[in-house]
């Protein structure tokens, strides 16, 4: 396979963004990315997207977009991995820059979810619809109940599964593009009003608007634009079952287990060689069970570490420096991309004051339903 | 909903149908064409037991729309003889008071109604023992 490198990235804001339709957000990002990297063409290209026909009833996303972008007769594809479209939208155009089949791709995500839908159904079409939501269970419901067997089985208490959202927080009130940017306190997140216990409001992400779009390219091109190289050393991708209670455990995420498995044997690393890591904290005890699953902390120890500030900037391992899905917003089928622009961004050394100092390998876990899907990128930033 | 896709679920919903791998005795709720762990496709069909304990929980606070005027209500992952395990909504409980561990009991409850007009919908929710 063919190196990789990203030349060039752009997102919108991410929030509610009513005066904006789904093409316009998507266009806005591309172009922005195509601006960015300095390229006058692409080979072709990528849309993530989770469920824009439940959402604004429009499908083919694929050829709307390079439509509205004016990039026809290019191939555009849509690609659907719920929650892990973007990730898995990245993981298309880097596998096809790797083949040779092209020199210069985009890979996109986007979501519109403020239209008027009902969301929580909408999301809900991630689980098993016939033995999962058709007993009344929602997305926030399917974690609260991995949150409740970490408890039980590792003494996790909601104090220290707050801790991630206020990090979180913290992160993304030095972003621009989150959609909170506001900081919150233990006790704000402790007494929010309940969702799905253990979780309140504050342990949730939101619904949002917005869509993300990077280039990559061939190395060749990516030395002609005397680009500085952000290297991709590794993606990998697992699946596991549809049904959360199909799994022998609860509190272990498969996929995320066996994707960083192959990720990190891609890339020749271990855990201790990522500088930071941005991960799919849907939930508050997503981003606990997930810094377990990629091996930075012991199984059981990722609440405790998260409210030791081992995560936060400077700490052993910063996770979410953009803010996180919790902070940034989370437009499902925009997140994986948006979590590879923050590693652009901090691997440039571009991430103004939530910099992490020195950061020179970045990894991205993006995942769909509750684990059924994971995508994980690791990149790197060259001399 | 459409009748079809509810009616085809009815063996499962109302009657617990599970598939067991003739090869290596896995048990499949609902059942599959293929078994997961041994590739074999012979199953034959058996009746989960109906005693199970709950391995997590939550209480849903805000449902979906169709769920909505039953909040709060507990659902939990509850498993059963054969090590199936399976999503059930706990019922006729203080959700307050509910436990992982807990022991349970399947029975035959309406679950959903589908809008105004539409059929009620059945299946099975857990009842404390
Ligand atoms: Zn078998």
């Amino acid at each position: 396979m063919r190196d990789v490198v990203v030349i060039g990235a752009g997102m919108t804001k991410f929030g509610e963004l009513w005066d904006k339709s789904i093409k316009d957000i998507f266009v806005e990002a591309a172009l922005r990315a195509i601006e960015d990297a300095g390229v006058k063409q692409i080979d072709s290209m990528y849309v993530g997207a989770m469920s824009s026909g439940l959402f604004v009833g429009q499908e083919h996303l694929g050829a709307v977009m390079a439509d509205y972008l004016g990039v026809t007769p290019i191939p555009a594809t849509h690609v659907e991995s719920a929650c892990a479209s973007g990730g898995v939208s990245f993981r298309q155009a880097f596998l096809e820059v790797a083949s040779g089949a092209s020199d210069i791709v985009m890979a996109g995500g986007v979501e519109k979810m403020t239209d008027g839908a009902d969301v929580t159904e909408a999301l809900a079409t991630a689980a098993d619809q016939e033995y999962e939501v058709y007993q009344g269970v929602t997305f926030p419901g399917l974690y609260a109940m991995i949150a409740h067997a970490h408890m039980k089985e590792f003494g996790t208490t909601r104090k220290q599964l707050a801790a991630v959202a206020v990090k979180n927080h913290r992160n993304g009130s030095k972003n621009p593009n989150a959609q909170f940017r506001s900081e919150i306190t233990i006790d704000q997140v402790l007494n929010a009003t309940m969702v799905a216990d253990p979780f309140g409001l504050l342990d949730c992400s939101p619904v949002s608007d917005g869509a993300a779009a990077v280039i990559v390219a061939s190395m060749d091109v990516a030395k002609k634009l005397k680009k500085k190289p952000i290297k991709v050393l590794a993606s990998a991708q697992a699946s596991d079952t549809i049904a959360l209670h199909s799994r022998p455990g609860i509190t272990t995420l498969g996929s995320v287990v066996n994707a960083a498995k192959k990720a990190y044997k891609m890339a020749g690393l271990k855990p201790s060689d990522i500088d930071l890591c941005e991960v799919h904290d849907c939930f508050t005890i997503a981003e606990v069970v997930v810094s377990e699953d990629l091996g930075f902390f012991k199984k059981g120890e990722g609440g405790k570490a998260a409210e030791k500030g081992l995560t936060a900037i400077g700490g052993k391992i910063p996770i979410n420096t953009s803010g996180g899905l919790k902070s940034k917003g989370h437009p499902v089928g925009a997140t994986g991309i948006a979590q590879i622009i923050e590693l652009y961004e901090q691997l440039n050394g571009k991430a103004g004051d939530r910099q992490v100092k020195g950061a020179r390998i970045g990894m991205a876990q993006n995942m769909g339903g509750s684990g059924a899907s994971c995508v994980i990128h690791i990149l790197e930033s060259g001399k | 909903m459409i009748t079809a896709r509810y009616h085809r679920e009815i063996p499962q919903r109302y009657r617990l149908e599970a598939g067991k791998c003739a090869k290596c005795g896995y048990v499949a709720f609902p059942p599959r064409l293929v078994c997961p762990k041994c590739k074999t496709k012979k199953f034959k069909t058996i009746n989960l037991k109906d005693e199970g304990k709950i391995l997590t929980y939550t209480i849903i606070r805000v449902g979906p729309d169709k769920f909505s005027k039953e909040t709060p209500y507990a659902i939990g992952i509850v498993e059963v003889s054969d090590g199936v395990r399976l999503t059930t909504q706990i019922a006729d409980v203080d959700v307050e008071k509910l436990k992982i561990g807990q022991k349970v009991k399947l029975v035959f409850r309406k679950i959903q109604d589908d809008g105004k007009a539409g059929i009620h919908m059945y299946g099975y929710k857990a009842v404390l023992v």
